[in-house]
């Protein structure tokens, strides 16, 4: 029989140990990673040339991060690295790979999507002025490129990576001009046991607050956020305090999201059966116990299967591993995959505790105000898609996406997507869960048309 | 969703043409209800190109065309949206000298039906398109020819029925239909039973289905286009432009995004899935730079397709059955049906009121095919 040809999709934590795990039982997988470094948005490697030390880097996580890089380049021949590789499509058992400009169709008998998250958003007023980022783009800003957004800078969202990055922006020398959390403070006091549970990590979260605290910037819970102020730049945050007054608080850079979201537009290609995750608020890939999704040979592993941080996506990825090599006629994994169960459960409480301490504020979805713009790629206000579902009448978000422009876009509504859902869900008076989930279109990320000319690429 | 329904008229699809007969027979009067499996213009309606395309049809169906033609002016009127039609005009071009000959034989052609298509070539052509790439010689233009937003179009039709007094059933498939003395006999999968004087057929690519509940044989082939968008570019096409053959066809939208097609993706009629297919997009991709070679330098950042069902003959089947009174037919639009949809609309509506249409409709004979089922099987 011939060998079984693995991809995996993603070199951050979770591609990286299901790599390693594969490649120590004999598999030599082909790992694709879209970013021309492997480790990944949280284990993201600095630039060549940049010499900037661990500690600096990553902070609390610094070892863990230098044992991850270190891991996945002694890995080396055993694993078939293509790094700067654009998945751009999944159809029967291909893969179209673009890759330095060329097109490539891979097959595959086993297929890992270890493809992570993005930062999750609802649009606010201003939001599309310059100078406005996620957290996650302020955080890669500071970590990859060693830029700060701005010289002062509003934080403000309801996201683990809020306190986080605040403090690293403080740390670098930047004046934070507040940090403002749309999570009411009683929910963060109901969360707190399940924190302090959590071990380690949950103590490391804590002491955010506290260095925060100890640098004398103040962290505000239960704000609304009412605009960003500014016409070509940003010059200031408004919002409204958990008493409802309004304040306005001047900077020249605002970072804001509420946690990330899962990116699947593969595994939807892929033909994978999806359900909605109260707990997180966002549709996932249904796997099972041990990451198989409902298509024979197609597994999901980190983020990208459920939202739940870096120590759980590389457990995810052993697992779906274990699977893999158990499902093509390996020695019996187990014992293995009980040990992982076990390490997985002890995460599971400060899990569910970080997603109360950080819920999605839903209705800020819901209550965007009609002139604020929802969807940026397509230039479409939050007013003129209640004005297309009243006009057509859609009763799910690939309807209302058609008729309004809302999604079509170069993004095919990663962004937007959630708040949308939240509006259609308002209009037609049923919960977010009822109002569906954008269909993925392949390409799931623009590809450009010279690549794809005679003279190059896919003889196909 | 159990109940019963007692109508003049049962309509199954809700694309175009079954949305614009519901509209137009609802306002004569008429009890209406329409099914659609899915949702109004899922499919062919409102998957397509977007072309509101009279150059190059067959002559047979330029009648039709030309009436349906003064109806795409008059969508704000008929169903209070324009739908996103502009009369941006058609360009087909040839890249050799036999594509230029079919072009004017068309253009001579559809004199007689009172279209208008000018020939252009040479240093105009040049002068006029200079985006066009080198292998394009020579070029017919009609003017009247436009472009619509095919997603919105159907939905319209479907909401002025609505609001006209048609029911308008979506995520409801006909499981059966049946005729005897008391008329059409309909059983939804909800459930629903329904009787009817008069039952319509306009259901695309599955038109062939109900028609063999009747006995009256169609082939249909189900066919899925091959369909791409382009991220916004600087809008510089602003005519639709299509080749002889029709490999390729393009159009910019007046936001920028270039909409183009060629060839055939590919369904799964058993979960009614369609996708615009790696292969033939990466194919169209190739056959747009031979004629917009500018394009070569944007990014595709959508691909689509929806199920259209294809006739042996390209034309449609439009006109009342062989084997069963009060059953009109109107399906088999082979790709190139939107334009048509809203005369469609008209004439299946005149069918049911007068038993006789304006619009020549022979060609388009369900006779054509042979006749009745049991006798070809």
């Amino acid at each position: 029989m011939r060998p079984e040809t693995v991809i995996i999709v993603g070199a951050g934590p979770a591609g990286i140990r299901a790599a390693m795990v594969l490649a120590e039982h004999g598999i030599r997988p082909v790992v694709l990673d879209e970013a021309p470094m492997s480790g990944g948005q949280i284990f993201r490697r600095q630039p060549q040339g940049f010499t900037r030390s661990y500690a600096k880097l990553y902070g609390y996580e610094a070892r863990r991060a230098e044992a991850l890089h270190t891991a996945f380049d002694a890995l080396g021949p055993r694993i078939d690295y293509r790094p700067g590789a654009l998945v751009w499509n999944v159809e029967g058992r291909r893969l179209q790979v673009l890759r330095d400009g060329v097109n490539e169709t891979l097959a595959f008998d086993r297929l890992l999507f270890a493809t992570g998250a993005m930062d999750r958003v609802i649009p606010f007023p201003g939001w599309t002025t310059p100078g406005v980022y996620t957290l996650g783009g302020a955080q890669v800003a500071l970590k990859h490129q060693a830029c700060a957004i701005g010289r002062r800078v509003v934080f403000f969202g309801s996201s683990p990576l809020l306190p986080l990055v605040a403090l690293q922006y403080a740390a670098a020398g930047v004046a934070v001009a507040g940090v403002f959390d749309t999570t009411p403070r009683r929910a963060k006091i109901a969360a707190l046991p399940g924190v302090l549970a959590g071990g380690t990590t949950g103590l490391k979260g804590l002491s955010y607050l506290a260095r925060l605290a100890l640098k004398g910037i103040r962290y505000h819970h239960g704000i609304t956020p009412v605009a960003a102020i500014g016409d070509r730049t940003v010059t200031g945050f408004a919002y409204l305090d958990a008493g409802g007054r309004q304040h306005e608080t001047a900077c020249d850079a605002v970072a804001f999201g509420y946690g990330i979201k899962s990116e699947w537009q593969l595994a939807d290609l892929a033909g994978c059966r999806f359900a909605f995750d109260a707990d997180t608020h966002q549709w996932r890939v249904e796997t099972d116990a041990e990451g198989r999704s409902s298509v024979e040979g197609i597994y999901l592993a980190g983020d990208g299967a459920r939202i739940a941080g870096a120590d759980v996506a590389a457990e995810t990825g052993e697992r779906a591993a274990r699977a893999i090599l158990a499902d093509t006629g390996g020695p019996d994994q187990g014992a293995a995959l009980s040990t992982i169960a076990r390490r997985l459960a002890r995460h599971a409480g400060l899990r569910q505790a970080i997603d109360r301490a950080f819920p999605f504020p839903a209705h800020l979805a819901r209550e965007i105000p009609d002139d604020c713009i929802l969807c940026r790629c397509e230039a479409v206000r939050a007013g003129e898609f209640r004005a297309a579902i009243a006009a057509l009448g859609p009763d799910e978000v690939n309807r209302a996406k058609a008729f309004s422009r809302v999604g079509m876009g170069r993004c095919q509504g990663r962004v937007c997507g959630p708040a949308a859902a939240e509006i259609l869900a308002t209009e037609l008076g049923r919960p977010v869960s009822e109002a569906g989930r954008l269909r993925s279109q392949p390409p799931v990320k623009p590809i450009p048309i010279a690549a794809f000319q005679e003279s190059k690429g896919d003889a196909a | 969703m159990t109940g019963r329904l007692s109508l003049d008229v049962a309509i199954i699809g809700g694309g175009t043409a079954g949305c614009a007969a519901a509209l137009h027979l609802a306002r004569r009067g008429l009890s209406v209800a329409l099914f659609e499996r899915r949702t109004v213009g899922s499919q062919a309606s409102g998957v397509n190109f977007g072309g509101v395309r009279e150059q190059g049809r067959d002559f047979a169906e330029l009648p039709l065309s030309r009436r349906s033609r003064r109806i795409w002016d008059e969508l704000p009127a008929l169903i209070g949206s324009d739908g996103e039609f502009m009369a941006t005009g058609h360009l087909k071009l040839a890249r050799d000298e036999d594509q230029m000959a079919v072009l004017e034989a068309f253009a001579t052609g559809a004199a007689d039906y009172g279209l208008a298509v000018e020939r252009i070539t040479g240093n105009r052509l040049r002068a006029d398109y200079p985006w066009l790439g080198p292998k394009v010689i020579g070029a017919t233009l009609c003017r009247s020819d436009g472009q619509a937003n095919p997603r919105i179009v159907a939905p319209g039709f479907g909401q002025a029925a609505r609001r006209a007094g048609a029911q308008v059933f979506e995520h409801e498939a006909v499981r059966h239909a049946t005729r005897d003395a008391g008329g059409f006999r309909i059983e939804t999968e909800a459930g629903r039973q329904v009787t009817a004087a008069t039952l319509i057929n306009v259901a695309g690519a599955w038109g062939a289905t109900v028609a063999g509940w009747f006995g009256d044989a169609v082939p249909i082939a189900p066919r899925s286009p091959s369909m791409q968008v382009t991220e916004p570019l600087p809008y510089r096409v602003k005519v639709n432009v299509g080749v002889v053959g029709g490999d390729v066809y393009a159009r910019q939208t007046p936001r920028g995004n270039v909409i183009f097609g060629g060839g055939q993706g590919w369904n799964d009629m058993a979960t009614i899935t369609s996708r615009a297919g790696e292969t033939e997009v990466m194919a169209a991709m190739r056959r747009l730079t031979g004629i917009l070679p500018w394009a070569g330098g944007a990014h595709v950042i959508r691909t689509w397709s929806g199920i259209e069902g294809f006739t042996p003959d390209d034309l449609p089947v439009l006109g009342s059955s062989v084997t069963t009174p009060g059953l009109l037919h109107a399906f088999g639009f082979s790709g190139h049906g939107f334009q048509l949809g809203p005369a469609v609309g008209e004439v299946l509506a005149e069918l049911v009121l007068t038993g006789r249409s304006e619009t020549p409709l022979a060609p388009f004979s369900i006779e054509r095919f042979g006749g009745v089922l049991a006798a070809s099987a």
